[in-house]
């Protein structure tokens, strides 16, 4: 288990309370100044030599994310833009920041915006979490007061204004450039990746989008140094995660814990054990619901970080782990994943708009075992016709899921289906754009 | 996507009051010069609170003119997001989360509760028009499952015992307190708590 020294989050169960003073006896706002004092490439370097990779699903590179931004301020501002619309079922770790540790948060702004050169920080907070927002408002009003905030903050020399702008209960916003377009106010729907938003942004200007923990834990990372990061976890997947735990275990949490971590020893030891015991464990989905659920076989060994579990053909994603017991239907759970996907589909792409209420509609007939054996493979390509065909992620974020299940438990699935197909005769119906290519392959 | 259709039931105009334009105009300072329609979500949301949890066309209409941008992406963004109100929710609005984490640990039962209570229906007003509820995709309180929002607090982990305690209170008028109805601290492990055991007993 990480040391509790090694631990960034001291407050994340609010042992302390998280007004400036408090916060200040756990390390915020010491000598801010020095740290901006060693200059723009000395934090980008740091930053990259930790590390550190972004918290927000993707995982890419923080340190390089930074280097993106232009070096000079052209005739445009440079933004930053914090990314807290926290919507993926599963994960609740940034909320905990929000209210608990917003000081680590505002410190951090305040180094990155000064490391990409940003005096306007936005911080986007997903409508529900209102009463959270206003928590961390409280933060900022109280930083502003105690010259943390605003011209020469902190006594670095480095004007900042931070803003919060609350979200309305759109999942996609927590996309990068939908959250672009909801800052601009308008309609949260994705833009056409490249122009990337750190040339072309917030307002058509350079800007730099990160989440919430990631920039939350920059100042400790800075004063610690990069390598006390790395030491942690293992090499390309270091520091340590706030990892939600959430399901069929006794005592489900939030926990932060290092990278790398068995699988195994975060239910059984933090969120105290599987209920009903380890063997009646079924499947657990690791990264919030757009990852591929995992059977219970691979559970055992398995450790908790970005690149095992890709070679598990899953992902950390948020590291919000789901944990689904015996007790409960599998397609039944997954079938209500897929609702959640059809309803906050943005529309933009037909792919996704359509396929993730047929995905949805055939998994609840599943469920039921009211599916005919032909539709389980139509079911896959109907996946396979939204994953990569749309214009942000979203489309493999709903369609993973049902492939995970379609992996794992297809002889589920097939055991509850056996109608026959309505059309006996194997004929050429032409339900897939690219039925002729499939015949090609099958002649 | 979602369907979502303004009410039928129109009033004829809609203005900010006084405390509305002021916070209004602290909102649209946020953002630069010229690019005041970043504002219009923050003014939803004024406009909703002020019409008792509701957002009205004529407020939209209004919303438009303050900001000098076309109506139609006013009504644009108010049905794109779902936390806008286009109908009477009632001055409860009560949002259960019924997604995969919520699911598995009983919010069928929440569910069950809301309709014994307020109304058989989803979005369809109690008899005495205070309150209503709806089944709503997950509300980032996971480790705190089952949970259900009121207005703007969080109430979890609930069972159906606690939460038709909860809905009588409201139905009676009162705030019942926000919160983890099982007594346990935030996110933390109840009764297990293995880490930062030196700031707890501190």
């Amino acid at each position: 288990m990480l040391k509790d020294q090694d631990r960034i989050f001291q407050n994340l169960y609010n042992d302390k309370g998280s007004d400036v003073s408090s916060s200040q006896e756990r390390g915020d706002w010491v000598n801010t100044k020095e740290i901006t004092d060693k200059g723009r490439d000395w934090i980008i370097n740091e930053i990259k030599e930790s590390q550190l990779r972004g918290r927000g699903g993707a995982g890419f590179p923080t340190g390089l994310k930074w280097s993106f931004a232009p070096k000079e301020v052209g005739s445009r501002p440079h933004y930053l833009v914090i990314n807290g619309d926290e919507s993926e079922p599963g994960t609740c770790k940034d909320r905990d920041i929000l209210r608990f540790e917003p000081h680590k948060l505002i410190e951090g702004c305040l180094i990155a915006s000064y490391a990409v050169q940003a005096h306007v920080c936005y911080i986007y907070i997903r409508g529900e979490y209102f009463v959270d927002g206003q928590k961390l408002q409280a933060a900022i009003d109280e930083a502003y007061e105690k010259k943390l905030l605003g011209k020469n903050a902190a006594g670095t020399g480095w004007d900042l204004d931070i803003y919060i702008h609350y979200g309305a209960g759109a999942y996609i916003c927590g996309e990068e450039t939908a959250l672009l377009e909801s800052i601009e106010g308008k309609k949260g729907q994705p833009r056409l990746k490249p122009p990337f938003p750190a040339l072309i942004g917030l307002y058509g200007c350079p800007t730099i989008i990160n989440n919430v923990e990631t920039i939350a834990v920059v100042p400790t990372i800075l004063r610690r140094g990069g390598k006390w990061f790395a030491s942690l976890g293992r090499e390309k997947n270091t520091g340590t995660k706030i990892f939600c735990i959430s399901g069929n275990v006794n005592t489900p949490c939030n926990v932060e814990e290092e990278m790398n971590i068995p699988l195994k020893e975060l239910i059984e030891v933090h969120a105290g054990g599987v209920i009903g015991g380890w063997d009646n464990l079924q499947a657990v989905i690791p990264g919030g619901s757009s990852m591929p659920l995992i059977p219970k076989e691979k559970c055992e060994t398995l450790t908790m970080d970005f690149d095992s579990l890709m070679a598990e053909k899953s992902g950390l994603g948020t590291a919000g782990i789901v944990v689904i017991n015996k007790d409960q239907d599998i397609i039944k759970c997954m079938a209500r994943i897929a609702r959640f996907y059809k309803h906050e589909s943005c529309g933009q792409c037909t792919p996704c708009r359509e396929g993730s209420g047929w995905m949805w509609r055939m998994l609840e007939r599943m469920a039921k075992g009211e599916a005919t054996k032909d539709e389980v493979d139509m079911l896959g390509d109907v996946t396979n016709q939204i994953a990569g065909h749309t214009i942000c992620a979203f489309g493999e974020g709903s369609s993973w899921p049902v492939q995970g299940l379609l992996r794992h438990f297809k002889k589920e699935i097939e055991k509850r289906n056996n109608l026959d197909p309505i059309v006996q005769k194997k004929n050429n119906i032409p339900y897939l754009v690219d039925q002729h290519l499939l015949d090609k392959k099958n002649a | 996507m979602s369907l979502r259709r303004p009410a039928k039931d129109q009033p004829e105009s809609f203005e900010f009051n006084t405390s509305s334009l002021e916070a209004a105009n602290v909102i649209v300072a946020k953002y630069p010069e010229g690019k005041q329609q970043s504002a219009v979500m923050a003014l939803l949301y004024i406009a909703q609170k002020q019409n008792n949890n509701w957002i009205p066309l004529a407020a939209m209409k209004y919303i438009a003119k303050f900001l000098d941008m076309p109506y139609i992406k006013v009504y644009e963004v108010a049905t794109f997001y779902t936390m806008y109100n286009l109908a009477p929710v009632g001055k409860y609005f009560v949002q259960v989360c019924t997604t995969t984490p919520c699911m598995i640990r009983g919010a069928n039962k929440l569910v069950e509760a809301c309709k014994e209570k307020i109304s058989e229906n989803e979005c369809e007003l109690s008899d005495d028009k205070s309150c209503s509820w709806m089944e709503v995709e997950c509300l980032g309180a996971c480790v705190n499952a089952p949970m259900m929002q009121i207005n703007d607090d969080y109430y979890e982990d609930l069972d159906k015992e606690k939460t038709l305690d909860i809905l009588d209170k409201i139905l009676n008028g009162e705030t019942p307190k926000p919160g983890s109805y099982r007594g346990r601290v935030n996110n933390e492990p109840e009764n297990n708590r293995k880490t930062l055991m030196d700031l707890k007993n501190a």
